[in-house]
């Protein structure tokens, strides 16, 4: 893939922080010494990403290049390399699903398919409806509560076809639900609930 | 000093060496694909895998660091395998287009598939393709046979300071691209065409022309500025297919410029291939040789001597212009110049030398640079000042226009009266330069082909003085050239002396029409115009502004047609050999004056090219020690009087077009087009 189906087609002209976004982005640089502001990257990405509909134009990354003294090619390096940044526009909710082996053993298959017969997208496309855009992910690394499926910044857990057509029951109507695992498993702790250390009271 | 075992072979090495150059100490071999000793270690290509003892697995030798007592072994079986396994993994995804890859012969991924690889492929499945990126006009891109190795980032960022080229994406999908795949802005671009071990950057003006064995390889010197960056000329026949650099670690170490590399296809175009003779309807027809040089005799010979003169060009070996300055002399006249942009040079030689040598500048800790533009002037050399101020924060001031040199450098201004500052202490750098314990100054053209060069020249002698530039062993004063004919010249003496014409006075001679014969040997950046009072004799090879005004041509050779002496910039001897013959009938350029005094029964004191060099190092033995400098006496140079307020501007006005060759070469031509559209598009936005 070379940059241009890297990146949106249409771009916008100008990209500039807002106030506030301004003033976090002097803090975040702040943290780091001297002539080692180039270690911002990642959270004025971020930042960018968070106030620019969920996806960084090309005008953010010249800007933060220009703001860290950096490179423009090292700033897309560094965004093309995570997939969590997105260099194009993304749905309201970006599901991002976890297939590697603990989430796919334990079904995350079942999972792409709900998506996939609800919206007939694969990973790296946006449902018709232009709401929904999935993407397939490595390790997310909550495997425990396997399969996983991060919607935005929170994570659904111990999902099957059945709770993910729910879950996004629930995002259509724009009342998700609670974040965590569907089963109502607190934590990680064993399916079925607490195995061990049953004799010991919490403290009062 | 760490001393370690390789193979059971005790060696020591420097501290802070790797395991891979104890390897290479110890006669050992080792395969590698990213490390490239020039640039940073990158180790991701895998292939330096070496065994360390009481490792639990392979290490990559090129960046693990050579400790005390390390017991290293390369021939065992573990090492065999990892080997073989790191290249099967490399040849997953690069293409079997060996037969139509122009790496084929010369590639590092062959040799060591052939070397250290396995002997069949088990990969079935289908191989990764990746688009090709535009690099301009030099850079041929397959990028499928990329193997990730990254030397052509590190070298875009690290050597030429133009950070653009960058590797985006991950794993299998991970591609080298520019930014938005731009023209890489760099003079030195096509160094990575040298660099990249396989077949992904090739030479697009070079693609399909010929497989290396093919090819003559001659050993040379670039005369594309002063800098004399060493040269393998290769050439097939009659034709120079390529240039690439040669390794001298005191001038160019193993970098040279787009130019030395890519000007060589203006050697086939407007070549000068017979004598011309301009006829009574004032165009130029072709001649014979006896007729041309019958003409140019019998002229020469009805001419007083006041009223002939002489300019050789800036690309002229020493020994025609050694031969010109005698038949000069011995025709009586002294009008001879080799400073045809009419620089204030001339006297004592550290006056005209960099003084502390190319290699000097790793030392310096302050630099003032004074109308030179050293990153067009002489990449290479620019390239080692990034070099020390990347290590050292080298602080930089110029007197001279806003420019980007690919370091952070202080722009003083381009009022002359800023010398006058410093010497005062008032400007601003002046503090700097006093602290520093190897000031350099480097001085351009830019401040010296004016008419007030002598004055200027001479305040930045009074600067050096001043603030310690010679001190001890340290010379710091360095003139930095343009032509890689004028120290050669200088030292030579094709200056006029007192009460002769310099190029200045010939322009005035010839317009007043006092001058009767000026002789140009390859002499094209001049006021053309301003000559044509004179008959105009252009000994050169190219159809350049020189030829146009001429009344008769000789046609010479160029610089990869003839054996010749250069000295650089910094007075170091070199030596060219002849790649090519001379087009047509063209001539070397010594043998087309020796002709000429034959026919004019003057005796020049020489038949050979050998027993020329012998009267030439009778007057100026230094030319005999090939690739040693002499080094100059600090001494009294330049002028007093007052300097005029113009202001300093560039020696050149750009790079790829500056001289006969490089002006007829069609690669340069799409290199400014290239050069010229980026600019106009950076400006659109």
């Amino acid at each position: 893939m070379s940059i241009d189906a890297r990146i949106a087609d249409d771009q916008p002209d100008s990209f500039a922080f807002t106030r506030e976004n301004e003033a976090e982005a002097k803090r975040i640089i702040a943290k780091y010494p001297k002539g080692r502001q180039a270690s911002a990257v990642m959270p004025l990405l971020d930042l960018a990403q968070r106030q620019h509909d969920n996806w960084i134009p090309m005008k953010a990354i010249e800007m933060i290049a220009a703001k860290l003294d950096m490179a423009e090619i090292r700033v897309l390096e560094v965004a093309t390399f995570y997939t969590m940044f997105n260099l194009k526009p993304v749905g309201r909710y970006f599901l991002q699903a976890c297939t590697t082996t603990p989430c796919w053993l334990r079904g995350s298959d079942n999972m792409m398919r709900c998506i996939k017969d609800r919206y007939g997208i694969s990973s790296g496309e946006t449902s018709e409806c232009g709401r929904f855009t999935l993407l397939e992910v490595e390790c997310l690394g909550a495997c425990v509560n396997a399969p996983i499926l991060q919607v935005n910044d929170d994570f659904y857990e111990d999902l099957d076809y059945a709770s993910t057509g729910a879950l996004l029951d629930s995002l259509e109507a724009d009342s998700p639900l609670p974040v965590g695992s569907v089963t109502g498993r607190s934590g990680s702790e064993a399916d079925g609930g607490a195995t061990t250390l049953q004799d010991l009271k919490p403290a009062e | 000093m760490p001393k370690l075992t390789v193979n059971g072979i005790e060696v020591e090495v420097e501290d802070g060496a790797t395991v891979l150059h104890a390897c290479e100490e110890a006669g050992v071999e080792i395969p590698r694909f990213c490390y490239h000793d020039r640039l940073s270690i990158a180790g991701n290509c895998r292939m330096c895998l070496v065994d360390m003892e009481r490792a639990p697995k392979p290490i990559a030798s090129c960046a693990m660091p050579a400790g005390e007592g390390m017991v290293i072994r390369t021939d065992t079986d573990r090492v065999t395998k990892a080997r073989e396994g790191v290249m099967e993994f490399l040849l997953i995804n690069h293409p079997l287009d060996c037969p139509i890859c122009d790496q084929g012969g010369e590639c590092d991924l062959q040799d060591q598939a052939m070397g250290y690889g396995f002997d069949s492929s088990r990969y079935e499945e289908n191989k990764r393709a990746v688009e090709d990126k535009h690099m301009g006009p030099l850079i041929s891109t397959t990028m499928t046979r990329c193997i990730h190795c990254t030397r052509c980032v590190r070298f875009a960022t690290e050597v030429a300071g133009v950070p653009e080229l960058g590797a985006i994406g991950r794993g299998e999908s991970m591609e080298i691209t520019t930014y938005l795949e731009k023209t890489l802005a760099s003079e030195l671009s096509a160094n990575v065409i040298d660099l990249c071990p396989v077949g992904a950057l090739t030479s697009k003006p070079y693609a399909f022309t010929a497989r290396p064995w093919e090819l003559t390889k001659t050993e040379s010197v670039d005369v594309m500025d002063a800098v004399g960056s060493n040269i393998r000329v290769d050439s097939r026949g009659a034709q120079v297919l390529r240039v690439l650099p040669r390794l001298n670690e005191d001038i160019n170490e193993e970098w040279i410029s787009d130019k030395t590399r890519y000007a060589i296809d203006g050697l086939r175009r407007q070549r000068l291939d017979k004598p011309f003779i301009r006829g009574r309807d004032g165009k130029l027809a072709p001649a014979s040789w006896d007729d041309a040089l019958g003409t140019v005799a019998a002229r020469l010979k009805k001419a007083k001597p006041a009223a002939m003169a002489a300019i050789t060009g800036d690309q002229c070996d020493a020994e025609s212009m050694f031969a010109l300055k005698r038949l000069f002399d011995k025709l009586g006249s002294g009008n001879i110049d080799c400073r045809q942009d009419g620089a204030a040079l001339g006297g004592a030689r550290a006056g005209y030398l960099f003084n502390s040598t190319i290699a000097g500048i790793d030392e310096a800790d302050a630099l003032l640079v004074i109308g030179s533009n050293p990153r067009i002037e002489a990449a290479v050399l620019n390239a080692r000042i990034r070099r020390n101020w990347l290590a050292t924060r080298l602080p930089v001031a110029v007197i001279g226009p806003q420019m980007d040199l690919t370091y952070d450098a202080e722009t003083l201004g381009d009022d002359p009266a800023i010398l006058a500052d410093i010497l005062s202490g008032k400007a601003k750098f002046a503090a700097k330069l006093k602290r520093a314990k190897k000031p350099m100054i480097i001085i351009g053209m830019g401040a010296l082909a004016r008419p007030d060069g002598a004055a200027i020249l001479g305040k930045a002698h009074e600067i050096a003085d001043a603030y310690g530039v010679v001190a001890g062993d340290w010379n710091g004063f360095n003139v930095l050239h343009t032509a890689a004919a004028r120290v050669a010249g200088l030292d030579l003496g094709l200056m006029p002396g007192r009460g002769q014409m310099d190029v200045a006075g010939m322009y005035k001679a010839a317009e007043a029409g006092k001058l009767d014969v000026v002789w140009l040997q390859a002499a094209d950046e001049i006021d053309a115009d301003r000559l044509k009072g004179a008959f105009v004799i252009y000994q050169g090879h190219h159809g350049d502004r020189g030829a146009h005004i001429a009344d008769v041509i000789l046609p010479g050779a160029a610089y990869t047609e003839k054996d010749g002496i250069y000295l650089n910039t910094e007075g170091r001897v070199q030596y060219a050999g002849r790649a090519t013959f001379p087009p047509g009938e063209a001539r070397e350029d010594w043998t087309i004056i020796r002709a000429l005094a034959g026919r004019m029964g003057v005796n020049i004191g020489f038949d050979s090219l050998d027993e020329l060099r012998a009267e030439l190092f009778e007057i100026a033995p230094h030319f005999a020690n090939q690739d040693e400098v002499k080094s100059a006496r600090w001494a009294k140079f330049g002028g007093r009087g007052k300097i005029s307020s113009t202001p300093v501007a560039a020696a050149l006005d750009g790079f790829y077009m500056t001289c006969a060759v490089s002006r007829a070469s069609e690669t340069m031509g799409q290199c400014l087009t290239a050069l010229r559209a980026d600019r106009a598009q950076d400006a659109a936005e």
